[in-house]
């Protein structure tokens, strides 16, 4: 076991870890944010997406230990003060999601985004969100969402 | 799905990953670990140690080499895809990691890695060889330069040595056209075949990505286009020593097709009429 320390939603946390542990273990079992989804388990689903020093990263390729030191965020840590990140309101308000899975995914991934580049066409947000996959296929409001949180 | 256990050591120094590679006989390398980490959850790998290079920051890096751009192993795609040097000095290789993946992926993922993993459907490697770019690998006896075109020597296998590692990529500044044309089924897949194309002084280099146990350069294109072929007799020639794989993205014929259609496309993009 390894001795991990790292900041989760805000938090400082120290984890005993074993090496092969993947983030996304880490995060659920040993930190009990469910909030983050296992899909595929490949790195092709997006739903495990989580950011790590503030940019959107799967978490099932990632080792806990890769994460030392790093800032995390989970979809638990995006509202603040029982109020919506702008981004979930926007998921929220138009709908831009059915099952919900993939939710937390596509939310962080859209904050990425947001992040780096405020004012994306609607082509770069269907780019953006290659990585993450709606079995739904409720696409078009989950882009319509991003277009909402963008101009918010 | 779980990795089989391994030992776990960090690196602070390239000397000290030599080192640590040397302590085991079948001790991987881990950058971003966005080839090795997939193999190890499906227990197609099973290292016995891990040495964790991810940390050596000064191994990132895009920096103007005179007549070439030197780049740091642990540089991330996303890191390639906004560099302004690289925009101006080498489009090629900046447009083709933006390929890589999806965005996810491209935070996480090195060229360094990307490459020294040698998957013949990556997009990186294709661009290299078509940029001819020079690979600079480090282990217990120093330096050495590898062309990369003596890199890839089969499925997943590389020039490195056992404790070698990968500390540089030098790529030409590019004073004509160049194109990468990838062909996918789904957004964020490995190709089912790409092509890169890169024009220089010297004439067109055209590589190919999965059509063969490693990344290829079309040569009969580069002749054709040599001896005066215009655009699509020259492309018909694509497949031309190649043996592509079958599978479920297509077979081999129909890769032999798609290589032909992408390469004229390619063409046309970097050596417009």
């Amino acid at each position: 076991m390894r001795r991990i320390s790292f900041t989760v939603n805000g938090a400082a946390r120290e984890v005993d870890v074993e090496p092969r542990e993947l983030l996304v273990y880490v995060l659920r079992e040993r930190l009990g944010l469910t909030g983050t989804n296992v899909g595929c388990d490949t790195s092709s689903c997006g739903s495990c997406t989580v950011l790590v020093s503030g940019e959107s990263v799967k978490s099932c390729t990632m080792l806990g230990v890769q994460a030392d030191g790093l800032d995390v965020t989970t979809i638990e840590g995006l509202a603040t003060g029982g109020a919506l990140h702008p981004v979930q309101q926007a998921f929220h308000e138009h709908h831009g999601l059915q099952c919900g899975f993939c939710t937390p995914g596509m939310v962080l991934a859209s904050v990425s985004l947001l992040a780096e580049t405020p004012s994306p066409s609607e082509a770069e947000i269907r780019e953006a969100l290659e990585g993450n996959l709606c079995r739904c296929t409720g696409y078009h409001n989950i882009v319509r969402a991003v277009q909402a949180a963008a101009s918010a | 799905m779980i990795p089989a256990r391994f030992d776990y050591e960090v690196a602070g120094s390239v000397e000290e990953a030599v080192r640590l590679l040397g302590e085991s006989d079948d001790a991987k390398l881990l950058a971003g670990g966005h080839s090795l980490l997939p193999l190890m959850r499906l227990r197609f790998a099973q290292p016995s140690l891990l040495v964790d290079i991810g940390r050596l920051s000064d191994l990132a890096y895009v920096r103007d080499a005179g007549d070439r751009v030197a780049i740091g192993a642990l540089t991330r795609h996303h890191d390639l895809t906004t560099s302004d040097l690289l925009a101006r000095a080498c489009p090629l290789l900046a447009f083709t990691a933006g390929q890589v993946g999806d965005p996810q992926v491209r935070h996480r993922g090195t060229i360094g890695g990307s490459v020294a993993h040698g998957d013949p459907a990556s997009d990186l490697p294709a661009a290299l060889l078509a940029l001819d770019a020079e690979l600079v690998a480090t282990g217990p006896g120093g330096e050495r330069t590898i062309p990369a075109a003596d890199f890839f020597r089969g499925f997943l296998e590389t020039a490195l040595a056992p404790q070698e590692l990968l500390t540089e990529i030098r790529v030409p500044k590019l004073g004509g056209g160049s194109a990468y044309v990838k062909f996918n089924r789904r957004a964020q897949d490995w190709a089912t075949v790409a092509v890169a194309v890169a024009v220089t002084n010297g004439g067109a280099r055209v590589a190919l990505a999965n059509m063969g146990p490693t990344p290829l350069r079309a040569t009969a294109v580069e002749a054709a286009l040599a001896g005066g072929a215009g655009l699509d007799e020259a492309a018909a020639a694509a497949a031309e020593g190649t043996s592509p794989p079958s599978d479920t993205n297509g077979s081999a014929d129909y890769r032999r097709h798609l290589a032909t259609v992408l390469t004229r496309r390619a063409l046309e993009k970097a050596l417009p009429a």
